[in-house]
């Protein structure tokens, strides 16, 4: 039994959390805030040269072979300073086709991800609040050698950065994901409330994708990339939730009123305490999810719907809490504990919200 | 126990509404200069300022005709009875309590017909919670005080032309709440400088507000000096019934209830979800309580009972409830949830989303939860104080 980080890993949060201090400290986080794509090619290419791009690609298509659990050490560093890079995405985009992918779509695409030189992102879901395979409503016909597709896909995370969109679409009843350049689709920002992580909304216009670009997907498929999803977002939500609570806890020590540090206070100190515990709880599910990822897939459904159904309610709790804490101050635009909060209320409904995800617990415990 | 009114409120009731009937288009119908005529009428109505006594230009109505008042005119979604908030809320009373004559012929006039805006200059940098150790600084020089110093999160004060502002004048005291000043400032006095501060929802509804060598007549004063704590407190406890308030939650529950009617969860209809209905049936139950807590404590000031604490019961009600429905309607929509205005597939145009991002102006903006915590446990229960 070791349920901890090996040096290598610790080594690896080393590097990220000094990447994050010294090259996307929260200054160049708000200017890429600003942008519509929240992407610094710059940035991307230190990822990449650095290896999280490749991380879990296998090295045979150029990449170092690691597992989720070494991705999750990256994501919890980077989602601590709120790191706009789509570095979840690519990921996700890998699992998607490494899982689903012939051997000459992974041969022409995973060492490009691997390098940093394509940005993939993909979409799944259609509706904003629905797992399943019905709620892909994006439809592919078949034509000459291939499909044709037309329709919207109305989140998809990081499109207006991404060289490649692979995007869920339903073909009679299969399903499959389609791949498609940037400049084959149209893109509209979709305003939400976490500019650290910009969505597009991507319209297809009588789209012909040729066979080789149609990665067939199947129900089991599509249950495992949305759990590797959940890993991604549970990740960064780990490291999200720790920065906020530390940040708030941190204020305490330091705001008097009444004479006194407010964390003094048990209605301060206790309510931190709890959010610790809290913190605490989902990292350790999470941790155990994405080693059941790379090691015992079975456990994967169980296992991430205990981490996701526990962080989404916790973390928006605590994005709440961060800000109530506060005070006023935390209520300011300037102040950077809001923006946890809107993270927090990003994050709960990816991939699942808590009642999909508890429900799915339940059934899965054979109730 | 009797929950019927008599027939005279009845009639008051009926007055309201036949009031609202003809002078209450609907949004679509209203033309640029509504608001002002609105204003205009319920004036004459004598309905701004409902309680405040007629020689001020009030309408020395009773409580309970003014929460009748106020249920319907929040029933009918009505713009408010007057454009001066604070000045209706806290300044205006406070003026009529503790102003001399000049000062209620000066300001009172102004507030009722929504002429002047004022704006509460009460909390510091160092001092939100524990306000009374402000430090902004009052220097009596002949006829009038020196200002100096600083307050912030004074709301409105962007477009406010008078502030109500607490200044300490004496700082040699043994009790904090000692030495404190109130004084009427206009906000375009030289040496007074308003810096806006945007919130987390990209509003600039607050501001810092500097004073620099700022000269107040002595006549500006409001109450003695030393007195400004007993002034502005209880001024504030002029805050009367929330029974307009609890009708304003109710209509948004309503809405809410809309939203779940129209609304689906994982592909089968939310009104069908047993966690859903549970929610919509606990947020009922909040405000129904504080409706029925609240015409407890109003039947006790009419029967001139002194309240203690106990409107900080409805007020954590009202700070949770502001907290949790916004949030609800957003978890509910899932991604099309947290979209903002400008999405095509934001929920009611984004409408939840904003303002789940504006509970600290009720959570925050009126003395946190955990003030209203120790108000119940300290003053009510007879705990121990920290
Ligand atoms: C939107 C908004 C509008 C506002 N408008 C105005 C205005 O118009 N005029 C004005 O004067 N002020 C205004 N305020 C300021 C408001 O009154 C203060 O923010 C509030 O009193 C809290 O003070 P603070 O922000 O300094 O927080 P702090 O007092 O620093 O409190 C920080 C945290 O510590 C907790 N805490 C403090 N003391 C204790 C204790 N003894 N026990 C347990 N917990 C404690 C608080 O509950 C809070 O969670 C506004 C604030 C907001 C957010």
């Amino acid at each position: 039994m070791n349920f901890g980080f090996t040096e290598e890993q610790e080594l690896l949060r080393d590097q990220v959390s000094r990447f994050m201090t010294e090259q996307c400290p929260m200054a160049k986080v708000r200017e890429l805030m600003a942008t519509d794509n929240g992407f610094d090619q710059g940035l991307w290419q230190q990822a990449a040269d650095l290896g999280w791009l490749g991380l879990t690609v296998p090295e045979a298509y150029g990449g170092l072979g690691l597992g989720w659990i070494d991705l999750t050490v990256v994501l919890e560093e980077t989602a601590r300073g709120l790191c706009p890079l789509p570095i979840a995405s690519q990921a996700h985009s890998v699992a998607a086709i490494l899982r689903c992918g012939s051997e000459v779509q992974k041969s022409n695409w995973l060492p490009t991800m691997a390098s940093g030189e394509a940005v993939f992102t993909i979409g799944l879901y259609d509706e904003p609040n629905w797992i399943d395979p019905q709620a892909i409503t994006l439809e592919a016909t078949p034509s000459d050698g291939g499909y044709t597709v037309s329709g919207t896909k109305p989140f998809v995370p990081h499109a207006q950065a991404a060289d490649y969109l692979l995007l869920a679409a339903r073909c009679a009843d299969k399903l499959g994901l389609v791949a498609l350049e940037r400049g084959q689709v149209t893109i509209s920002n979709q305003p939400q409330m976490d500019r650290t992580k910009p969505m597009g909304r991507v319209t297809l216009d009588n789209l012909t994708v040729a066979e080789e670009n149609f990665l067939p997907m199947s129900e089991e498929d599509l249950s495992y990339l949305t759990d590797i999803g959940a890993v991604l977002v549970t990740a960064e939500m780990v490291g999200a939730a720790e920065a906020a609570l530390y940040m708030t806890s941190d204020y305490a020590k330091e705001r008097i009123q009444f004479g006194k540090p407010i964390g003094q206070y048990q209605g301060v100190k206790h309510r931190l305490a709890d959010l610790y515990v809290d913190v605490e709880s989902f990292k350790s599910l999470l941790y155990y999810a994405a080693w059941a990822a790379d090691e015992a897939p079975d456990e994967l459904p169980r296992a991430i719907s205990l981490a996701k159904g526990y962080a989404s309610d916790a973390f928006a709790e605590l994005g709440i809490d961060g800000i109530g804490l506060h005070g006023a101050i935390g209520f300011t635009a300037e102040y950077d504990v809001q923006l946890y909060l809107k993270r927090s209320k990003w994050a709960r409904p990816i991939f699942g919200d808590s009642d999909y995800h508890l429900e799915r617990v339940a059934t899965l415990g054979g109730l | 126990m009797d929950f019927d009114y008599t027939p005279e409120e009845q009639a008051f009731r009926e007055e309201v509404r036949t009031f609202l009937k003809d002078n209450l288009p609907p949004k679509e119908a209203r033309d640029p200069g509504f608001l002002k005529t609105w204003l205009e009428r319920v004036r004459e109505k004598g309905w701004v300022g409902f309680s405040w006594p007629k020689e001020f230009g009030g309408g020395s109505g009773g409580l309970i005709e003014q929460a009748i008042l106020r249920e319907e005119m929040a029933l009918a979604k009505a713009p408010p009875l007057g454009t001066s908030f604070m000045g209706l809320a806290w300044v205006g009373p406070g003026i009529m309590q503790y102003g001399t004559q000049e000062q209620k012929q000066r300001f009172i006039p102004d507030i009722l017909d929504s002429k002047v805006t004022w704006c509460t200059g009460y909390s510091e940098p160092n001092h939100g919670s524990d306000l009374a150790a402000i430090q902004c600084k009052a220097v009596r020089d002949g006829d009038h005080y020196v200002v100096n110093g600083q307050k912030i999160w004074t709301t409105g004060a962007p477009f406010s032309q008078w502030i109500i502002l607490l200044v300490r004048t004496d700082f040699d005291v043994e009790v904090k709440h000692q030495g404190i000043t109130c004084l009427l400032v206009p906000m375009d006095a030289p040496g007074l400088e308003v810096r806006p501060i945007e919130n987390m929802a990209g509003d600039r509804h607050f501001a810092e507000v500097f004073f620099t060598d700022v000269k107040v007549p002595v006549e500006n004063r409001l109450g003695d000096e030393g007195d400004g704590w007993k002034v502005t407190v209880s001024a504030l406890a002029n805050e009367r019934s929330s029974i307009g308030e609890v009708t304003q939650m109710f209509a948004k529950l309503d809405t809410l209830k809309g939203l779940v009617r129209n609304s689906k969860k994982q592909g089968r209809p939310a009104s069908e979800d047993p966690k859903v209905r549970r929610q919509i049936a606990q947020f009922e139950a909040k405000i129904a309580a504080m409706k029925y807590n609240g015409l407890r404590y109003l039947t006790k000031q009419i029967k001139g009972e002194p309240l203690s604490s106990e409107t900080s019961v409805n007020k954590l009600h009202r700070a949770s409830l502001e907290i949790e429905m916004d949030d609800f309607a957003v978890e509910l929509g899932g991604t099309a949830g947290v979209a903002l205005a400008g999405s095509e597939e934001a929920v009611d145009e984004g409408s939840w989303a904003k303002s789940s991002l504006s509970w600290p102006n009720v959570v925050i903006g009126g003395g946190t939860p955990n003030i209203q915590r120790n108000i119940i446990a300290e003053r009510i229960l007879g705990q121990p104080k920290d």
